[in-house]
């Protein structure tokens, strides 16, 4: 009786919600493309603050961003302030997380894993590394980026966790790589508000719009993004392996 | 037909948020919910024939027609928080099953018959 | 190329709404979880079409690979707590 409410009112929402929707928004198709003059289309033709044209993969030079990745030039970029925030709030639930775990816990043993997982770990924990540290280096240029560059990189670690069951983690050095990685954060945005009067300007010169060493301070936020973000969720998989020791 | 299946995981997701007491079932149809908004951010910004918004070898001129990088740029955040939100919700069902040796909420006391 | 598209819009929304519901509607939680980690893989799938390659990649290793392991990791200790007192 209660589920068959629950799904009326689930289903009067739906209703209510298409209803809502269907006025604005095609609900089955897709609609022809981008209004021009949108905020979307000055990111794409990276003229935010002044016109620049045509930007050519490989040819054009100095242009407002010199990200090839249009996602990347939006998040480390044009929208990098809200990115800080965000890295703020999940260094919050790290943060929450490890408070929480922190008393009346272990370290948790897993069952002893087969032999195929174990001696593989060995192999494809170097490979996952150097995958993330690749993700998060060629962001400007490749699908990926800091997140999923540093969530690859915990990936990793949780690898090393599964294979081995008395594997544990020396968590000091991803602490120093956190705190070091959110302070440059802030000090690169705040030289770029002594240079350019704006806090997180684009304040070095790009290069070649597809070329590694182009995008201005976008490779260098993004690595440091990349390293917080990695240590932050590679804390939170060691707090969630502890295990819970009845009080 | 992306975007209404997207709609109808928000509902799916809503519905295991009121169907159940248990904790960790609640999680998960937060998490099915959160999938479901992520997909609907996504073809907002979507049309078809509309390219993958990377300057490429093939697709090398920003004149071209690329889908909106701005609703995947909220979205790439919006799933890393995602993770941060259930991993803290995780540890405090862990910390309820330690208290109370149960998962349901209607049984820790409060609540019980409403 | 429109055809394509549009078979696989299809194919991949049946498989969002069926696994979304196997993961809501199931008894077992580690069978939720495991639909869970699943749907996140249609997900991807849905970003893939939609041309969001840095969403995909991003969804791809959190939705799939961590949330799946926190998940587990939570009832195994959630278990082992309980059997200990």
């Amino acid at each position: 009786m209660k589920k068959v409410f629950t799904a009326a009112l689930v289903i009067l929402f739906g209703v209510v919600l298409l209803f809502g929707l269907s006025k604005s928004i095609d609900i089955a198709g897709y609609g022809d493309g981008l209004i021009p003059g949108k905020a979307a289309d000055a990111y794409i033709n990276k003229n935010v603050t002044s016109g620049t044209g045509e930007i050519i993969f490989g040819e054009t030079k100095n242009a407002e961003t010199g990200s090839a990745n249009m996602v990347t030039s939006v998040i480390a970029n044009y929208r990098s302030f809200d990115t800080l925030g965000e890295v703020t709030v999940l260094f919050l639930a790290a943060v929450g997380v490890s408070l929480i775990m922190g008393k009346n816990s272990k370290e948790g043993k897993m069952k002893k894993s087969g032999f195929i997982l174990r001696t593989s770990a060995g192999i494809i924990f170097p490979v996952m590394l150097i995958t993330g540290i690749y993700i998060f280096t060629h962001g400007h240029l490749t699908p990926g980026g800091g997140f999923p560059g540093g969530s690859m990189i915990a990936s990793s670690f949780l690898l090393l966790y599964l294979a081995d069951e008395n594997f544990k983690l020396k968590i000091t050095g991803f602490k120093v790589a956190e705190g070091l990685a959110g302070t440059l954060y802030v000090m690169v945005g705040a030289v770029g508000l002594i240079i350019g009067g704006y806090f997180l300007i684009n304040f070095l010169p790009t290069g070649v719009v597809g070329d590694l060493f182009s995008a201005g301070i976008i490779p260098v936020i993004y690595v440091l993004i990349g390293l917080k973000v990695g240590s932050e969720i590679t804390g939170i998989v060691r707090d969630m392996h502890k295990e819970e020791v009845s009080v | 037909m992306i975007r209404l299946a997207s709609l109808l995981l928000i509902l799916i997701g809503l519905y295991g948020i009121f169907s159940s007491r248990n904790v960790i079932k609640i999680l998960i149809g937060v998490n099915v919910m959160e999938l479901g908004v992520n997909i609907f951010i996504i073809s907002v910004g979507f049309f078809k024939g509309g390219i993958a918004p990377i300057l490429t070898a093939d697709s090398f001129s920003s004149a071209m027609k690329f889908v909106d990088p701005l609703a995947q740029a909220m979205v790439l955040t919006s799933i890393v928080i995602g993770l941060g939100i259930t991993a803290l919700g995780l540890v405090f069902a862990r910390k309820i099953h330690a208290q109370y040796d149960t998962y349901d909420l209607g049984a820790i006391g409060g609540g019980k018959d409403d | 190329m429109m055809e394509l598209f549009n078979i696989l819009e299809v194919g991949i929304s049946v498989l969002l709404i069926f696994f979304a519901l196997a993961a809501v509607l199931s008894k077992k939680l580690l069978t939720g979880i495991v639909f869970l980690s699943v749907l996140s893989m249609a997900a991807v799938a849905a970003f893939a079409l939609l041309s969001a390659p840095d969403v995909a990649v991003t969804e791809a290793v959190i939705g799939s690979g961590l949330v799946t392991f926190i998940f587990v990791a939570s009832i195994r200790g959630l278990r082992k707590a309980g059997d200990g007192s």
